[in-house]
């Protein structure tokens, strides 16, 4: 059941056979997508629409902007927004380990299946699980300090999720350990499916190693790369919320807030709901404003190459 | 020579010490729950030597398998919801041809993007004036919903691919939209439907957010909003904690090794798709 055998190359497209041949009244079209469309008008459009009503009211009168120009001028909204840039930071962390691990297990290093699992595994373990179990080896007698007492490190020991000064890295290690896993593998297919006669071109002409990942597979990697940052970047931006609501709750202090736990805390614990609904409509705007840029940038590189 | 043999001594080691970075905590944690408190404080990395499997007794003697039931519930109705209105309107958006298709499909895509926390506080307003808080059916509901660009992105996808030959010798033979779908395109999709259904599965059962927002009675929690809370209740009892976190990985372990080729095609065609 190979998810293409099905397709020869010169006879895809139904899309392209029936349009210039059916006629059918798109109502009929209409009956299928109807119910997808339902849910996504429910959970998407009502939603968005609600969203803006409520971040422009409060106590049942509008307000214009002025909710959103409180959320601008909060602090903790500030260091919570401050917190997600931050953690955009990781982003060539994760990129270049990612980048090496893939190399080693493409080249056939001893044992890279049983490699290519273990490194995938934390990113298949679910977040909160990941967020527990770090909340406990974290804590100032769990088991990382522990341990580096016993190998008498212990000058590293650290309240790693309880000090102020280091808890926001604490986590951003943590969103590390577990997202290295799914770009290992996307750039490890993405070397599968380079023509190998590359690498021998330049082993031949006699780069090293370096070298020849430098210049041959780093420029061949470039879409695949810009597809994983904007992924992992909406990520950082906008989809930490179960590390960060595990883990620190937001704390010690503000000191690991997001924008997430700014709406959801905002919304549900101090029953806030018009700040948490402005803060949420700027992180709409945000997330937005990244995707299209995202999409400019393809489009602009799409046209040169064609050109 | 020696530089080269060198080198790769150096790349093996770099290898070997992420592979350990990455399986120590899972290790610790496995290794925990079958220990004691006191064994595991003392050595956190120590063997189990004398497993026990009491961590496991007081986890499941908990609200454990009511949890365990609620996920499953909620993953198995989502999903099977998502599956069958993803594919109808996936073989809609490509069977017809329509004035302003390509730019539905698109705005239907570009939905991926937002972050469920925007949603959230809206729908639980909704939820409320409706009286469905703390109900499954909203959960669903929203699930579908939030799944749905997805699943209608990677069908359409997949539809598109399917030789047109086979279409018309259905449709000569006097066969309905209908029928085509049924007999032709679904059991043409056994693959991407499968994957559809591990890649949505996995992210419902990992959901926190909205499970914890509208489902608040302690019998009506999903396992990931259970586990929150057990974490602050047990937080003494480390090896509980661990067997509670195990108990909640092995299904998606499970998961991934039924699913396993499906699950790595979808992931990295969509992402090849995509760059």
């Amino acid at each position: 059941m190979d998810g293409t055998a099905v397709a020869s190359p010169g006879d895809r497209g139904t899309g392209a056979a029936v349009r210039g041949r059916s006629r059918r009244p798109p109502w009929q079209a209409f009956l299928w997508i109807a119910p997808a469309l339902a849910a996504i008008g429910v959970v998407y459009g009502y939603s968005v629409y609600r969203l803006l009503i409520e971040a422009t009211h409060r106590d049942g009168k509008s307000v214009g902007l002025g909710n959103l120009r409180i959320a601008i001028d909060d602090p903790f909204f500030r260091q919570a927004l401050g917190n997600n840039l931050r953690l955009l930071l990781t982003l060539p962390i994760i990129i270049g380990i990612a980048l090496v691990v893939a190399v080693l297990l493409f080249e056939g290093m001893r044992g890279w299946r049983f490699h290519r699992v273990a490194v995938f595994i934390p990113y298949m373990l679910p977040v909160t699980v990941v967020g527990v179990l770090f909340g406990e080896l974290l804590t100032l007698h769990g088991a990382l300090n522990t341990t580096l007492q016993t190998l008498h490190l212990n000058f590293l020991v650290q309240d790693w999720l309880g000090n102020p000064d280091w808890a926001l890295r604490s986590l951003a290690g943590v969103i590390i350990w577990r997202e290295l896993g799914f770009g290992v593998i996307l750039f490890l297919a993405r070397l599968l499916s380079l023509p190998q006669n590359v690498f021998d071109a330049a082993r031949v002409d006699g780069a090293g190693w370096f070298r020849t990942h430098w210049h041959v597979t780093l420029p061949l990697m470039r879409s695949i790369i810009g597809f994983y940052l904007v992924i992992e970047a909406i990520t950082l931006m906008s989809w930490v919320f179960s590390y960060v609501f595990v883990m620190t709750g937001g704390g010690p202090g503000q000191a690991t807030q997001v924008t997430e736990t700014y709406i959801y805390q905002n919304a549900f614990a101090s029953d806030i709901p018009w700040l948490a609904a402005a803060a949420a409509t700027l992180l709409l705007i945000g997330v937005t404003a990244v995707a299209a840029l995202f999409l400019v940038v393809r489009w602009g590189y799409s046209r040169r190459r064609a050109a | 020579m020696i530089v080269e043999r060198a080198g790769r001594l150096v790349r093996q080691l770099v290898l070997i010490a992420f592979t350990l970075s990455a399986l120590l905590p899972v290790y610790v944690m496995l290794s925990g729950s079958l220990r004691t408190q006191s064994d595991f404080l003392n050595h956190p990395l120590g063997l189990p030597t004398s497993p026990r499997l009491n961590a496991y007794h007081t986890a499941i003697n908990n609200h454990f398998p009511q949890w365990l039931l609620n996920s499953l519930i909620l993953t198995i109705a989502s999903v099977v919801i998502t599956l069958v209105f993803a594919s109808l309107a996936a073989w809609g958006l490509s069977r017809w041809q329509f004035v302003g298709r390509d730019v539905l499909l698109s705005l239907v895509i570009s939905l991926m993007v937002i972050p469920p926390v925007v949603l959230v506080v809206p729908l639980f307003l909704l939820g409320a004036e409706l009286n469905l808080i703390d109900t499954r059916r909203i959960v669903i509901a929203i699930y579908v919903g939030l799944m749905m660009p997805f699943s209608v992105y990677m069908l359409a996808a997949y539809f598109r691919t399917i030789p047109r030959s086979l279409i018309e010798a259905a449709e000569i033979d006097g066969a309905t939209s209908l029928q085509v779908f049924l007999r032709v395109v679904v059991p043409l999709s056994g693959a991407p439907l499968i994957t559809l259904a591990v890649v949505n599965a996995l992210w419902v059962w990992n959901e926190l957010l909205i499970a914890l927002v509208f489902l608040q009675s302690e019998n009506s929690l999903t396992l990931m909003a259970g586990l929150t809370g057990f974490q602050s209740r047990y937080n003494l009892n480390i090896p509980v904690v661990m067997a509670g976190l195990s108990i909640a990985t092995l299904p998606i372990f499970a998961l991934y090794i039924f699913g396993q080729r499906f699950f790595m095609r979808g992931l990295v065609a969509g992402a090849i798709k995509g760059g």
